[in-house]
């Protein structure tokens, strides 16, 4: 390993490090407040490193990762969204009464998982990072045992979890049997030399879509988000809603951009597939939910499918478009599920609609935070959502994909009708005068409300000088 | 730097206002109230400013550009001309109007409400300022939510439904309109070699027949849900008649004027083919929404919901002047926007200002009301002699000129719309009627007009009466601008015509 070797993977080296001083550090000694700021001090350094001394390089480290621009933007964002979710976690977990450290290891060892999903380029180093995410996954979800709900989600997880992985496997080793390579370029190379995609490779690729888009809950492959948004805490939720997805997002993007799928009208039949299907599923099953943290989980299968219009024009354009789309929509999800998080006690997460009724009137803020999130999921301007929407409709049109951008402009507007329904229930007036909870030390709340502010603030600043970040992407990707 | 300060003053001021009411719960509406002073004041010194600034499609009073997203070639660009001018005017009249209405109406949240009045006021004039396409876009949408809570929170009994409805009827039509600027961006990048979204640089774009007639389609979906033309009108009478009065007085006055501008500014310069090709059924369309409109007006028990079709069927004119190609009508459609909004704007005042002593919006249970409110009888009939037209009103210079531009265009039509006027004549006649004359069934005790309600009315009855008697003023406005939209038309509708038939002649065998 070479010197340059080294220093592509310190990013890597921090989060394991960080893993382990944790389990020593708890071994020592069980404290909630130094493990919480062990977690945020090495996601915030290997942030800063992998911005300091990473961007702009490009470096291969053979044969399983690759580490440029694209693979770097991911890692920034991945770390940065960790590190907002473990802001939020401090003062959920707080209220909880189990033992909360080792939610910060497996919130490591995730991020991990994920950092090496979006740098490999090898069929090994693909499998290692979805597992060691997956892994850490199941335990994440089912982390607060002594709930009904928190079981059931994470068995349901687990099972299908291990069965999408048996199909990736599976089309891992027909594509190798095709290709006689695992990786990426490898495999490019053998389809240059052929006339079309052979058969036994569409088998592969198909059943490693089907090991993909379950972790990106796409239709059909969405059966378990709904009940695992509902039964996992509200940041572990928040958790897979972004750096889980935006793993995935990140390998499936360059492994289809490395093979060229999108000049293979079999592959962008079934994405164009999956992605009409998730669309319309999921904005037509969010319709009738009644429960927030489902009508979430609903929106981001149909936000999938947005994302894949982008992915399926497959220009540099359409890369653009899935990165700050991607941006966009972990900025929202994580300050929808962040008041998720602020508002629940220690019983239940709020995620019954009651539990919004006249939020804008009890606390303003937070409802109209929450406002400002939804309406982003929405699409309406002045937000992160209007301009990836944007992007994302655009990139559509340039490659002339009428029938998708079609289908995203009628689904955007029935899901409109469930955002603005949690909006109305937000401003009713209220029935009741709900009792104040159980109140922390304030500087729990001073952190959740710092990383609000941060996210709505990204939020508005996305929305309306969006030319920042499009100039960052653009000169990384 | 006038055009984004007045924008930015608007939404600081809707800030300004929210936080205040901490204070005072008072200083929200003087805010509110201020705010829109200042700017109509301002919007009047440049009534006559002179057109200086020459771009393409005439030259413009004020101009500002600054790049906003350079990577897709769009700009932050706003300019002003006559037609921008009235409309602003129109927006910040009818906006202190609507402050000075909800001055005792709203009593919870006020701050909240005067933000959200503030918001949809300054979407509505970047609307009518932005030269840009995607700009334009970004505040057609950023009207809705601050309209959506406005009606969704202090509207009537069933304001729910009715803010849904308005909100997903605009945002799918909307999205539409979306779909076409981008389709709109790409044709003219790959032709132009230039990506930008700018209205100037669009000007004149060469399109396919297919291409220019799908892409119309798209922004006209936009503008005429908004407009409404029958028969995607139905989301107007819920919202008009569920929103608080200030919230119907900017729909009706501000917000389908929206729609209308968008037609004049960019659908017929943008698309003058596929808009000649289109022209007969859109002006038929405005024909049937006159008609159906006054019908159901006439029909209506529910007096928000009567002005509400009222509006319906002014606004086919609208579609039948600006699809008649010839500078008669065009200047009649910008009266008819002007004078539609005063007129409509007070008859909603004045059904809220009913509303609000006897509380319900049902003529069955009004009449005879005269005798106790002399001067509210007065206004009412005001209004409704200038909704049925009555020369001397503005209503009747808009309404004349359109007909007369019509009438060159397409005879039977216009024949039909000009049986609208007499629809008109019976549902107006009938609001008085109803209202004010008759026996009086319910005993009311009716206290006349307050001052604050004089100085909503009296002024709007001054402007209508103005505009009836002296037009020039406003359509010397609009001259250049009526003038270059037509004249451009021609000019790219002869030069494609040119084309075909040089394209025909070299398929032609012989």
């Amino acid at each position: 390993m070479t010197r340059n070797d080294f220093l592509s993977v310190v990013p890597l080296f921090i989060l394991t490090s960080a893993a382990i001083l944790i389990m020593f550090s708890i071994a020592v000694k069980r404290n909630h407040k130094v493990i919480y700021i062990i977690t945020l001090l090495s996601l915030l350094a290997d942030f800063v490193y992998v911005v300091a001394n990473m961007a702009g390089t490009r470096h291969e480290l053979e044969p399983l990762f690759v580490i440029d621009g694209f693979g770097v933007f991911y890692i920034g964002l991945i770390l940065l969204t960790s590190l907002l979710v473990t802001m939020m976690s401090y003062a959920y977990f707080e209220q909880r009464e189990e033992r909360k450290e080792e939610y910060y290891i497996l919130l490591i060892l995730a991020t991990l998982g994920s950092v090496v999903l979006v740098i490999s380029k090898h069929f090994v180093s693909l499998f290692l990072g979805l597992e060691i995410l997956s892994v850490a996954l199941y335990a994440m979800i089912a982390y607060l045992r002594k709930r009904e709900r928190s079981d059931e989600a994470g068995i349901k997880y687990l099972i299908l979890a291990a069965f999408s992985s048996a199909f990736l496997l599976f089309g891992m080793a027909l594509v190798y049997v095709t290709t006689g390579t695992m990786s990426f370029e490898g495999m490019a190379q053998y389809l240059a030399t052929v006339q079309g995609l052979p058969f036994m490779m569409v088998a592969g690729l198909g059943m490693m879509v089907v090991g993909m888009g379950f972790k990106l809950s796409v239709v059909p492959f969405h059966m378990w988000a709904a009940d695992v948004y509902e039964g996992a805490p509200a940041p572990v939720t928040a958790f897979i809603a972004t750096v889980s997805k935006g793993g995935m997002v990140g390998l499936l993007v360059r492994f289809f951009d490395t093979l060229h799928a999108q000049q293979y009208p079999v592959l962008v039949l079934i994405f164009t597939c999956i992605a009409i299907t998730s669309m319309l599923a999921g904005n037509f099953l969010a319709l009738r939910q009644n429960n927030v943290k489902r009508v979430l989980a609903y929106s981001s299968i149909s936000h999938m499918g947005y994302l894949l219009v982008a992915f399926i024009a497959g220009d540099a354009m359409g890369t653009e478009a899935v990165t700050f789309y991607l941006v966009a929509y972990f900025v929202t999800t994580l300050g929808a599920f962040g008041i998720l998080a602020t508002l629940s006690d220690t019983e239940r997460d709020a995620e019954v609609m009651d539990d919004y009724r006249g939020l804008l009137w009890r606390r303003p803020w937070t409802a109209a935070i929450f406002t400002a999130m939804l309406l982003s999921l929405a699409g309406i301007p002045l937000t992160a959502g209007f301009v990836g929407k944007f992007y994302v409709i655009a990139a559509g049109v340039h490659t002339q994909q009428w029938l998708l951008v079609v289908m995203l402009a009628v689904n955007s507007v029935v899901g409109l009708y469930y955002y603005i329904r949690i909006i109305a229930v937000m401003f009713e007036q209220p029935q009741r005068d709900s009792d104040q909870p159980h109140m922390l030390h304030p500087v729990a709340y001073i952190i959740s409300g710092f990383t609000m502010a941060i996210l709505t603030v990204s939020l508005i600043w996305l929305g309306v000088f969006p030319a920042g970040l499009m100039g960052i992407i653009k000169g990384l990707l | 730097m006038i055009l984004p300060a007045l924008i930015i003053f608007l939404l600081a001021g809707g800030i300004l206002a929210w936080s205040a009411e901490k204070i005072n719960a008072s200083y929200p509406k003087w805010i509110a109230l201020a705010v829109l002073a200042i700017y109509l004041v301002v919007m009047g010194s440049l009534w006559s400013a002179e057109n200086t600034t020459a771009l393409t499609g005439g030259s413009w009073k004020v101009h500002f550009m600054k790049p906003w997203i350079p990577q897709f070639g769009v700009s932050f660009h706003l300019a002003l001309d006559g037609l921008s001018l009235l409309m602003l005017l129109l927006t910040f009249f009818l906006g202190m109007a609507a402050v000075l209405i909800s001055w005792k109406e709203i009593q919870n949240r006020v701050g909240f409400f005067y933000f959200n009045m503030l918001w949809v006021l300054a979407g509505i004039s970047g609307v009518f300022l932005a030269m840009d396409l995607f700009l334009f876009y970004f505040f057609w949408e950023m009207m809705l939510i601050p309209m959506y809570f406005l009606i969704g929170i202090w509207g009537h009994e069933n304001r729910r439904y009715a803010a849904y409805k308005f909100f997903i009827f605009t945002q799918a039509s909307g999205l539409l309109m979306l779909l076409a600027v981008l389709g709109m961006y790409f044709v003219h990048g790959a032709t132009a070699g230039e990506y930008t979204f700018d209205y100037f640089a669009w000007l004149g774009t060469p399109l396919s027949t297919q291409t220019g007639r799908w892409l119309m389609l798209g922004f006209l979906a936009a503008f005429i849900v908004k407009l409404p033309v029958v028969p995607f009108h139905s989301w107007l009478p819920d919202a008009h008649a569920e929103a608080p009065t200030a919230g119907s007085v900017i729909l009706a006055g501000l917000l389908l004027k929206t729609g209308a501008y968008g037609l004049i500014r960019f659908v017929v310069p943008l698309f003058p083919e596929a808009s000649h090709y289109f022209a007969p059924v859109l002006m038929g369309l405005g024909v049937l929404g006159i008609l159906y409109g006054a019908i159901l007006a006439f029909a209506q028990t529910d007096i928000k919901r009567l002005v509400a079709y009222t509006s319906v069927s002014h606004m086919g004119f609208v579609m039948l002047g600006v699809f008649a190609f010839n500078e008669v009508a065009m200047k009649g459609v910008v009266m008819q926007m002007i004078t539609h909004g005063i007129s409509t704007g007070a008859l909603f005042i004045l059904a809220g200002v009913l509303y609000e002593r006897i509380h319900t919006r049902d003529i069955n249970h009004m009449g005879g009301f005269w005798p106790q409110v002399p001067f509210m009888g007065t206004m009412g009939l005001v209004f409704a002699m200038a909704s049925l037209g009555l020369p001397g009103l503005g209503n009747f210079v808009a309404e004349i000129l359109t007909l007369l531009g019509a009438w060159q265009a397409n005879h039977t039509l216009t024949i039909l719309a000009t049986v609208g006027l007499v629809a008109a004549t019976a549902y107006s006649l009938r609001i008085v009627q109803k209202i004010f004359l008759g026996k009086p069934e319910h005993h009311y005790t009716l206290p006349d007009l307050s001052g604050r309600e004089k100085l909503i009315l009296v002024p709007l009855v001054v402007a209508i009466v103005w505009l009836g008697l002296f037009p020039q003023a406003v359509m010397q406005q609009v001259d250049q601008p009526a003038k270059a939209g037509t004249a451009q038309t021609q000019v790219t509708t002869s030069g494609l015509l040119v084309n075909q038939h040089v394209k025909g002649g070299e398929h032609d065998p012989k």
